[in-house]
């Protein structure tokens, strides 16, 4: 049994050595940590940056932008990635440690929202839609809005949502809601945002927000008024890099002071055309105009 | 050396002795494991769990209210519409299986013989293997559609839909363990009152199914057991909404959908991850005396 057992950590050493060959000491490698919204593309980034350039390697990792910003915090990632910016406290605290972080604007998020396709409602403001999911808000039937939609019998408005930890469902509620809003209980929580697009598809009903990312031909999406009377702004790629759309965000990675060599690298990448056509692929806006001909 | 021809084999420190002991101290592990695991598990959910129940729980907020709000600035812990969506949707499972499940283990032990008893059993048991996540998507994808058709309802995501999804899913389970309880009626029971010129429908409804009422019970019990911890297909099915139900149309969230959809993105050690903890630790003690109950219902069985 003595033997046996040998053996096996023998095989277990074999296996370690054998994983961490890839690693070899001329290979730099940053660690990338946080937002789930930013995660694919993370991932997609430095999926593609291997072939840029191979001494770096790039090792991503979700958690939510809260993750992220403490492992920037106490030093154990070279980049965090957020979908919310930095809190004061968080900065204050990252000071106390004898640094400042550094926001760099990766790309941008719209959260459209989502209706049937058979909802006449085209266009909606953000007083509607605060009084259709805040507490305290009054709108609870269709007919509230002066509309009827067909397969809708109920007249119920079905509020689609997000479970109460996604940064979606946190910034839609400070974007939407007001700081000291709250939602109305008794919205459906998806886990995912494409959970949320997939329910609205199949129910009259229904009104949801999700990424932009998400759209499908099967769900409407309206355009948005910031106040009563303004203008009211479809959500696109387009408005939401230029920022018009009132519901969108900016994504950021944070650094430990201003990036330099290998992070500063990969970064200048990421926001040149060629990072930027992969964040357009996956559904979120560039930060500025990209050309993606190729 | 005084041979000993008859213990020689096995005193001579060959392969086969350490063999023997190896596989020996190996099912003594698997034997003990359960123990094990259910003492680790117990203690982590409890370690974890504990520090809200004592810094931050308020008991009359946590049974009395239904606001669940973990993550707002001022964060409530009222898991009133959680307690009352698994209620609901369980109580409903048990209302769908029970008459699926009794009436399929009497056919199955009382009417059936041959090939057909044993194919039915082998269909019961297949039903059991099926995934919870395919019941989810059942109950998203065919379920929900068919509910909002059928009532005219403006979504399918409701107690009903996550109760009939959890009776299905349950039901096998009760099937295999009211089936035994029937099995282990004595036939002499059955003979007797065949003899006294009973029929098939008489033997069962007033001998055998009176003999077996103990084993049904905690066949009934386990079900519900089983339904009451299921997560993955009522957090597809039941509309995952805070709501306290007032007819099986409304969407509601169970206590097991609330840990699963919202332990992966919390921060390990916070107020909200310890809060869900909690909401582990009622599952826990909740399943747990069911399964007691359903045990002690089994041991007093003999006495009849």
């Amino acid at each position: 049994m003595k033997i046996s057992v040998l053996s096996f950590f023998t095989f277990l050493t074999a296996c370690g050595s054998g994983g961490s060959e890839g690693t070899n000491s001329s290979r730099t490698v940053l660690q990338n940590k946080g937002s789930d919204t930013l995660v694919n593309v993370a991932q997609a980034w430095a999926e593609a940056y291997k072939d840029v350039n191979p001494s770096v390697a790039i090792a991503v990792t979700g958690g939510g932008s809260g993750t992220g910003v403490s492992a920037l915090l106490n030093g154990t990632v070279d980049l965090a990635n957020s979908s919310r910016a930095l809190k004061k406290k968080e900065i204050d605290l990252a000071k106390s440690k004898g640094f400042s972080p550094v926001e760099n604007i990766v790309g941008y998020d719209a959260l459209a929202v989502y209706l049937h396709p058979s909802n006449p409602i085209e266009a909606l403001s953000i007083e509607q839609l605060k009084s259709i999911y805040g507490e305290g808000g009054t709108t609870n039937k269709w007919s509230d809005l002066g509309i009827k939609i067909p397969g809708c019998d109920s007249d119920e408005i079905v509020r689609v949502s997000r479970q109460n930890n996604s940064g979606t469902y946190a910034y839609f509620k400070s974007a939407v809601l007001g700081k000291k809003g709250e939602y109305k209980l008794g919205s459906r929580d998806m886990h995912g945002s494409k959970d949320v697009v997939d329910l609205v598809e199949k129910t009259a009903c229904a009104i949801g927000y999700s990424g932009l990312a998400y759209a499908n031909d099967h769900v409407k999406m309206p355009c948005i008024k910031k106040e009563e009377n303004g203008a009211c702004v479809k959500p696109t790629v387009q408005t939401a890099s230029d920022r018009t759309f009132p519901i969108s965000r900016p994504l950021f990675m944070y650094t430990r002071g201003t990036p330099e060599g290998a992070t500063k690298e990969y970064l200048d990448w990421i926001k040149s055309d060629k990072g930027q056509c992969i964040i357009l692929k996956k559904g979120y806006a560039p930060i500025s105009e990209t050309n993606c001909d190729t | 050396m005084t041979p000993k021809p008859l213990k020689n084999t096995s005193d001579t420190l060959d392969f086969a002795w350490y063999l023997d002991k190896a596989v020996e101290k190996l099912v003594f592990l698997g034997g003990i494991s359960g123990i094990i695991f259910i003492v680790g598990i117990f203690i982590f959910v409890f370690k974890e769990g504990l520090g809200f129940i004592i810094a931050n729980m308020d008991i009359a907020e946590f049974f009395g209210n239904p606001a669940w709000r973990p993550t707002s600035d001022e964060p409530t812990y009222g898991a009133l519409a959680l307690i009352a969506g698994t209620a609901s949707v369980t109580g409903l499972a048990v209302l769908t299986a029970v008459p699926f499940s009794i009436g399929s283990a009497i056919y199955i032990s009382e009417f059936s013989t041959g090939r057909t008893q044993e194919f039915l059993k082998i269909l019961i048991e297949l039903l059991a293997a099926i995934p919870s996540v395919v019941w989810g998507f059942i109950g998203l994808s065919i379920m929900n559609p068919l509910i909002i058709d059928l009532f005219n309802v403006p979504i399918g995501l409701n107690v009903l839909n996550a109760g009939v999804i959890l009776g299905l899913m349950a039901a096998p389970i009760m099937t295999t363990i009211a089936e035994d309880a029937l099995k282990a009626v004595p036939d002499q029971y059955r003979e007797a009152a065949e003899a006294l010129g009973a029929t098939k429908w008489q033997v069962t409804f007033n001998v055998v199914l009176p003999a077996a009422k103990k084993g049904l019970m905690s066949a009934v019990l386990l079900g519900v057991g089983r339904g009451f911890g299921e997560t993955m297909a009522v957090l597809m099915a039941s509309g995952h909404s805070i709501h306290l139900p007032t007819s099986p149309f409304d969407s509601v969230r169970a206590l097991t959908a609330t840990i699963a959809a919202e332990l992966g993105e919390t921060a390990i050690g916070s107020e909200h991850y310890r809060a869900l903890f909690t909401l582990g630790i009622l599952l826990f003690i909740v399943t747990f005396f069911i399964n007691l109950t359903a045990d002690i219902i089994v041991r007093g069985k003999g006495d009849r």
